[in-house]
């Protein structure tokens, strides 16, 4: 009789939410926080180029607004129900709570779909992930800003860093180049730079008659930057960042190298496709790791040790 | 741990006080191929005769039951242009698993570092995983089989009790509060000296059926280094790219996700679908660049990811050596001979 009753076992179940709920946003170890997304709008569409356009999106909940925060160089996953989820760097300063801008060029379903949907849309934002420029580890030194094409979006997020505490920095350079003038990003901008003290060179591949800069791939223009003045005094006191298409980062960071910026002090942004921007799909490795966990910001040094990562 | 010895006829005992409330899944006789071997599967299981305990192993692992091909990570209720986000683990009760092998079992526990572990542990496995009643069972090293050179062979953590076969009677190591309620209900006795040299001869006997090893020795340092090596090109010429490695994986957890929009258009669900690094479009972004275009390059990324990179962060290689994706490949590219040939040991 006994036995009978005591092989009548039943194994509890684990309720793994309870508790869960003990605070609303939850932190970013909480289980709840896999999937936790941050109602936003789009407030704000800014038609940059052909392709591009400038999206300022700000997060709905007051509460929220107050506890989204991001570094710059730091990236989101940006959700439209129903049609997708996609990472994008954030693009304006980290100053500025609950809202974030992304600069997106259209070049799949989702980015597509964005270009037609209007102001005050309703999405969701997930984030921010990944790691970001060590901005305060260049306190005091210069800062060169090298960017290719749509590289510019992550890094304004520093510009707009070094712009809010310019008296932070030395010398800051930024280097720009596009394939031609008309897919130049954020021009409205390039007057401001220059007034605060930020030295911005462009050069484009193919001018066209009204183009008055150089003309060239942008190692040319890096090479006028690093070879002209007494550079190779200050190489070793330069931060550099580097953001653009994969084939740029191995001319531009070994010619940087080339020039005395040690590797350590040489950030780049890499781009790899992302499902989840937490280490669990793995659509993001990288060598022996992960893009959205230890990037997307990584050190030259640590690049030239991943392998396949440029 | 606790241990203790029952004898056979206990079994059944337990199995239908497992069975009357719960799921339990166990292996199974699914069919036998063309030489008249008997296939195995992980299915639901009503009734002990059912069970086939003395299995060789099962075709595709247990990983359904906790890391679904699909499933839905959240669903929308979309209205009057907003929407509402509900999000759900798809578990509700406790799962019953009776006669996993140790590789198995190893799978979850290596698993659970990545997918339990960390600054994002990812809910839809935990709940799942929390929620497993796991009974192991000692197995029969197949020709395929090299999970003792990877460490795998012998489970100490991430089960509730596992069973040893020591002839008439089986020798038991307890290891949840779980499975210690559930043995009070049969008759067991504490093991002897006798029994401790019966469950010392099991494990030997087990020891001298290894056919296939592996040889790790400093394996992460030798995969850097041939990392360009020839050898790759090779067998990503035989490879087919089409990801069956990963499907019957123990431990393949990659995934993607997309988004749907309901069929009424008043709602839309998110779902996961597990993936593979050899498929084509794995490392492809929009606007179409591909970051491992070739399959050779994806091929060598799936072993780089094993015994490279989860080497790197847990100090563990991700393969439990169960040998499935050498059986299941088409093209017979299997771990012992690539690992060989990448250590200069063997042609590809």
């Amino acid at each position: 009789m006994t036995r009978e009753r005591a092989l009548d076992v039943e194994i509890p179940f684990v309720d793994i939410t309870k508790g869960a709920a003990a605070h609303r946003i939850p932190r970013r170890s909480d289980l709840a926080a896999f999937e936790y997304t941050y109602k936003s709008e789009i407030t704000r569409v800014h038609t940059l180029t052909a392709m591009e356009t400038l999206y300022e999106i700000q997060v709905l909940d007051p509460e929220e607004r107050k506890r989204f925060s991001f570094l710059p160089g730091q990236f989101v996953m940006l959700e439209l129900p129903g049609i997708g989820e996609a990472p994008f760097s954030i693009t304006s300063s980290p100053l500025r709570h609950g809202a974030v801008e992304l600069c997106i060029r259209k070049a799949g379903n989702l980015t597509d779909y964005l270009t037609k949907v209007p102001r005050g849309t309703r999405v969701g934002i997930r984030g921010p992930f990944g790691t970001s420029f060590p901005m305060e580890r260049m306190h005091g030194e210069n800062v060169l800003l090298v960017a290719g094409g749509l590289g510019l979006a992550p890094l304004r997020s520093a510009i707009c860093y070094v712009q809010e505490n310019r008296s932070r920095f030395q010398r800051v350079d930024i280097v720009y180049g596009a394939k031609e003038p008309a897919q130049l990003l954020f021009s409205y901008m390039y007057e401001v730079w220059r007034q605060d003290d930020i030295d911005l060179s462009i050069i484009v591949e193919k001018g066209g008659p009204l183009w008055k800069g150089p003309t060239g791939m942008i190692t040319e223009q890096l090479k006028v930057i690093l070879g002209d003045r007494d550079h190779a005094d200050r190489a070793l006191n330069t931060h550099a960042i580097v953001c653009g298409p994969p084939a740029m980062f191995q001319y531009v960071c070994n010619m940087l190298s080339g020039y005395g910026i040690p590797m350590q002090k040489m950030f780049v942004s890499l781009e790899r496709r992302m499902h989840c921007g937490m280490g669990k799909c793995c659509r993001c490795n990288v060598g022996s790791t992960y893009t959205c966990l230890k990037g997307p910001v990584f050190d030259y040094w640590t690049v030239i040790n991943l392998p396949e990562a440029i | 741990m606790l241990f203790r010895v029952f004898r056979k006829t206990e079994l059944p005992k337990l199995f239908s006080a497992l069975a009357a409330r719960h799921e339990v899944i166990g292996p199974v006789e699914t069919g036998r191929d063309r030489r008249g071997e008997p296939i195995y599967a992980f299915e639901r299981v009503t009734d002990f005769s059912a069970l086939r305990l003395s299995y060789s192993t099962t075709k595709l692992p247990a990983k359904r039951y906790f890391l679904p091909f699909q499933e839905d990570l959240a669903t929308f209720r979309v209205q009057r242009g907003d929407w509402t986000k509900t999000v759900d683990y798809n578990v509700d009760r406790p799962r019953v698993f009776f006669g996993l092998h140790a590789c198995d079992i190893n799978a979850l526990n290596k698993l659970d570092k990545v997918l339990t572990g960390g600054d994002h542990p990812m809910p839809y496995y935990a709940a799942k995983r929390r929620n497993m009643f796991i009974v192991g069972i000692d197995c029969e090293p197949q020709p395929q089989c090299f999970c003792r050179s990877m460490g795998a062979d012998t489970a100490l953590q991430g089960f509730d009790l596992f069973l040893t076969d020591i002839g008439d009677r089986y020798f038991a190591e307890i290891l949840s509060n779980n499975a210690y309620n559930l043995l009070r209900g049969v008759h067991t006795a504490e093991p002897g000296e006798d029994e401790h040299v019966l469950y010392r001869r099991a494990v030997a006997s087990k020891n001298e059926k290894y056919v296939a090893h592996v040889d790790t020795t400093d394996l992460a340092k030798i995969l850097d280094m041939e990392f360009d090596s020839s050898v790759w090109k090779a067998w990503g010429e035989k490879c087919l790219g089409c990801g069956a490695c990963a499907a019957v994986c123990p431990t393949c957890y990659c995934y993607g996700v997309e988004e749907t929009v309901n069929i009424d258009l008043a709602g839309a669900r998110k779902t996961k679908t597990l993936y593979s690094c050899n498929l084509v479009d794995f490392a492809r972004v929009a606007g179409g660049h591909n970051f491992r275009p070739e399959r050779h390059d994806r091929l060598k990324y799936r072993y780089y990811h094993k015994h490279r990179g989860f080497m790197e962060a847990y100090e563990e290689s991700l393969c439990t050596g169960c040998g499935r994706c050498g059986e299941t490949c088409l093209a017979g590219i299997n771990v012992p001979e690539v690992i060989a040939s990448v250590r200069n040991e063997g042609e590809p």
